[in-house]
């Protein structure tokens, strides 16, 4: 495992959000993770690269809360944490996006962001029956915030749509909006710019920047586009075969040999 | 040309969230509810304030009920009749028990066990989805027709079997003609259509509907899936216990278990489906059409035969035609007459120009 | 406890189990072939008994009865998939769930007004009151000959899906119908062997059902009943539809005579439910049934 001693000076000074402790996870007799360990910190933007099945998805999942290790732990903010329920992860200031594209197909664009604020909102279903009073007030201060994102995110033309009618790279970016909604601490990007051509790659590394930037949420992607990774990635963590092989800056992984074998080949 | 929106530029978003944003809209809605509370009693004669209209608004607000859950919460039900008859029992042994209880009260009682009935049924919904779960509300039906055909306790030991509905009166009228039915009817079910309506576009509509597609994504958002499934059971079947006691009170007349078999969940659901899954207007669309499709086909068929077709085949014709038309909207437009109401409003909204 | 009371009890409710899972194996055959939960399986063994008997009742010998009626319940698989099931091709399940109740009602219409709505008895030419004795246990001979029929088809479907092609390709439209077809699988052909064959299925169930109840509507409602044990054997298990019926039949019929007085009776009308609710709550895919899984 090779750590670039740029990295250690830089981040003596930063804050881990999150740490993961020699954790694996395998399925029946497939072994997912082995001995993996990471340290996330705030304000980064990190990226998890790899070949297919090297348990990229996985890797985001444990930290997400989704699955549990079978060994080792994760220590978020620093406290142990334990197996959590999945509606609870969000409470914990963890959201993600998916690798395809899981918005609520029978909602609009402004529907389904304003649902990322669920957990904000207060419940009180005679209230609401009524839409009486607070429930109003509710609706209309959610709404508001909601209305920043989707300036934020440029989709205001389309609020009012179905999602299920929208082309395909602004629903990405629809289900970015829902992940910001909740106001992350941490965000999860999984394959964000999958299926893009070069325009829509760019604004959308545009708006991870912009995210990172405006809000200081600390983001993990997972990104096949090397191109990506090393234009706006802090720190870069290489898995393969269930093993981080290397976690550095992205010029320095970019240069690592085992990285080279194992997954960018030579060129 | 009237349908456009052109100028109706809303300044705030209270006025954006508005039940009714569009002006014609809201007009439209005005016009209908002065038809519904003003003109139709002037008009309607007895058979059909009570054979149709007011049969029409009980079912359509039992459609209203199994949509919350089966439309919007994506959880699919077959017990809906058996959710019903819980409403009638529980509003009549309340009564017969303690007669002072004013009898919307006695409504309310009855709802309220049906939604406690729901969600102990609903229970099965947290481990399995879609088809499975529809068995799993099969059972409820079928256990919930058994209990009360075999317990006289429900009956009050009734001998004759047949149990008359307690009489409904309230501040000294007594709702026993066509007419004061239909307003009492009309009154609960616009209430209940509202309270939806708004329900539906709040927070806990939201999370029903990213419950219904899709239920992982919506846990990893925050959305509590074991609550928001058990409210939509809750909210649904008190809806239908309401409607239940309306339908044992106010169209029958008696509480009898037979009048909410399983047949009775299936057209409900037909309603639905038909009219529209996910849409409040869509329960009124689909039981005005299965209200009035046998009527429809009766008068043809004696218009057609001269009588000579006896009623039993008629009926089964009728089999087939729903069957027939169920089949039909599946397959033109899987979200029913709601969802060609709207494109006529679209298509409206263009006109006179074609796109 | 009378110990060969009960085990007349017990082999009776085993029997008939093995009626009802005549009735599910139809189920069991559509949903596996295509993922379709066929709530038409029961008004089509009404349709093929109706068919049956009245040919008979004009006359037909059995033998010419039955392959007419083959050919009739073809003939319907054929419009079936034609009609609506091609238009439904890449639908929710849920959807075409929906689709066959509304088949559902036409075919339970459409039987009944092209042939009537009275019962009709039906005489194979079995005495179905016939019994042997085991030691101080009567059991039915018909029951036992439904078994064994049950049981026959139960062995060549299995064997029929395992290893043949078209039993292959049967269960690749189960996993995936476009997949099936982006391999060239004529979807619609093997839709309409499934159906025949389901059809097969419902004739003999209708049969053998028909001659203990009598033809009658009430025919359709036994289908009903096939559920529970679905979902207790699994939807995709064709043995899992023995097993199952073998556990309601026993069950509910157990639980009718040594629970039943205690409860004011008729508890065989919703018990095989509830113990299908407990089944689901614990294990959700049946007995033999696969796993669901789902992915995001």
């Amino acid at each position: 495992m090779i750590k670039s001693q740029a990295t250690e000076k830089i981040n003596q000074k930063k804050h881990q959000v999150m740490r993961i402790q020699n954790v694996s996870l395998s399925f029946g007799g497939l072994k997912a993770l082995i001995d993996v360990s990471l340290e996330i910190y705030q304000k980064e933007i990190l990226a998890i690269i790899g070949p297919n099945g090297a348990g990229k998805s996985c890797m985001l999942n444990i930290i997400s809360g989704i699955y549990t290790p079978e060994e080792g732990t994760v220590i978020w903010k620093g406290k142990k944490r334990e197996k959590v329920a999945p509606h609870n992860i969000a409470k914990m200031g963890i959201a993600r996006t998916f690798q395809n594209i899981a918005l609520f197909t029978g909602m609009t664009v402004l529907d389904n962001i304003l649902t990322g604020r669920n957990l904000l909102m207060k419940r009180g279903l005679f209230y609401e029956a009524m839409f009486l009073g607070w429930a109003r007030d509710q609706e209309i201060q959610h709404r508001k915030k909601v209305e920043k994102i989707i300036d934020f995110l440029e989709i205001q033309a389309v609020r009012k749509v179905p999602v299920s009618r929208l082309p395909y790279g602004i629903q990405k970016r629809v289900e970015l909006g829902r992940a910001l909604a909740a106001e992350p601490e941490l965000l999860l990007l999984d394959e964000p710019m999958a299926g893009m051509n070069v325009e829509e790659k760019e604004d959308m590394c545009r708006f991870v920047l912009d995210v990172n930037e405006q809000f200081g949420t600390t983001i993990i992607l997972i990104e096949h586009d090397m191109g990506v990774v090393m234009d706006i990635s802090d720190r870069v963590a290489v898995l393969d075969y269930g093993r981080k092989i290397a976690d550095g800056l992205p010029k320095d992984v970019r240069t690592d040999k085992k990285v080279i074998d194992a997954y960018l080949g030579v060129g | 040309m009237i349908y456009r929106e052109a100028g109706q530029f809303k300044t705030s978003y209270n006025s954006d969230q508005a039940i009714l944003p569009i002006f014609q809209d809201r007009v439209a809605m005005v016009l209908m509810l002065l038809f519904a509370f003003v003109v139709i009693p002037i008009v309607a004669n007895d058979y059909w304030l009570g054979s149709i209209l007011v049969p029409f608004l009980v079912l359509s607000l039992a459609a209203l009920g199994l949509n919350v859950l089966t439309g919007y919460a994506g959880q699919i039900s077959l017990g809906t009749a058996g959710f019903m008859a819980v409403g009638a029992f529980a509003a009549f042994n309340l009564q017969i028990r303690i007669p002072e209880v004013p009898f919307l009260l006695a409504f309310v009682w009855g709802g309220l066990w049906a939604a406690l009935v729901g969600i102990i049924f609903g229970l099965p919904s947290l481990r399995i989805k879609g088809f499975y779960l529809a068995v799993a509300t099969l059972a409820a039906q079928f256990f919930i027709e058994w209990l009360f055909t075999h317990f006289d306790w429900f009956t009050n030991y009734s001998t004759s079997g047949v149990i008359t509905a307690p009489p409904m009166k309230m501040l000294g009228i007594a709702f026993n003609n066509p007419l004061n039915k239909y307003l009492l009817v009309l009154s609960i079910v616009v209430l209940l259509a509202f309270a939806v309506r708004n329900l539906v576009r709040s927070e806990v509509g939201r999370a029903w509907m990213a419950v219904r597609d899709m239920d992982i994504a919506a846990a990893a958002i925050g959305i509590n899936l074991m609550k928001t499934k058990l409210i939509a059971f809750g909210v649904s079947s008190f809806i239908c216990g309401v409607a239940g006691a309306l339908w044992a009170y106010v169209v029958l007349g008696t509480v009898e278990p037979q009048a909410f078999d399983i047949s009775r969940s299936f057209e409900i659901l037909f309603m639905v489906v038909i009219g529209g899954l996910g849409s409040v207007a869509g329960a009124f669309l689909g039981a005005a059409f299965i209200v009035l499709l046998p009527i429809l086909l009766n008068n043809l068929g004696s218009l057609f035969t001269g009588g000579q077709v006896s009623t039993g085949t008629i009926s089964h014709i009728e089999y087939m035609v729903f069957g027939t038309f169920i089949i039909f909207f599946l397959i033109v437009e899987p979200n029913g007459l709601a969802r060609l109401w709207q494109i006529g409003k679209e298509k409206l909204r263009l006109w006179p120009f074609p796109y | 406890m009378d110990f060969w009371f009960f085990l007349e009890v017990l082999i009776g409710g085993l029997l008939s189990g093995v009626m009802y899972s005549l009735v599910a194996l139809g189920f069991v055959l559509i949903f596996k072939a295509s993922g379709v939960f066929n709530f038409a399986q029961g008004a089509m063994v009404l349709f093929a008994a109706l068919t049956f008997v009245r040919l008979v009742e004009y006359g037909v010998p059995m033998i010419g009865a039955a392959v007419l009626t083959m050919i009739v319940m073809v003939i319907l698989a054929i419009v079936v998939e034609r009609l609506v099931l091609r238009p439904l091709v890449n639908q929710d399940l849920i959807i075409l769930f929906m689709a066959t109740i509304g088949l559902n009602y036409f075919i339970e219409g459409m039987a009944q007004t092209v042939w009537d709505s009275n019962v009709h008895v039906l005489d194979l030419g079995i005495d179905e009151y016939a019994a042997f004795e085991v030691g101080q246990a009567f059991i039915n001979k018909f029951d036992v000959m439904a078994a064994g029929v049950a049981g026959a088809l139960v062995l060549v479907l299995s064997l029929f899906f395992h290893y043949t092609a078209i039993g292959r390709a049967l269960r690749a439209v189960a996993d995936d119908h476009q997949g099936a077809l982006s391999v060239g699988i004529p979807l619609r052909h093997i839709w309409i062997y499934v159906w025949s064959t389901a059809g097969l299925v419902a004739l003999v169930a209708g049969l053998v059902w028909g001659s203990k109840l009598g033809v009658q509507f009430a025919l359709s409602t036994v289908a009903l009943k096939a559920i529970p044990v679905l979902i207790i054997g699994g939807f995709t298990s064709i043995p899992g539809a023995i097993i199952g019926g073998l556990i309601v039949g026993s069950g509910e019929k157990l639980a009718e005579v040594y629970l039943g007085p205690f409860v004011g009776g008729a508890i065989e009308n919703w018990f095989p439910y509830m113990l299908a609710m407990v089944v689901l709550m614990i294990r959700p895919q049946g007995i033999f049934g696969e796993k669901i899984i789902e992915r995001v």
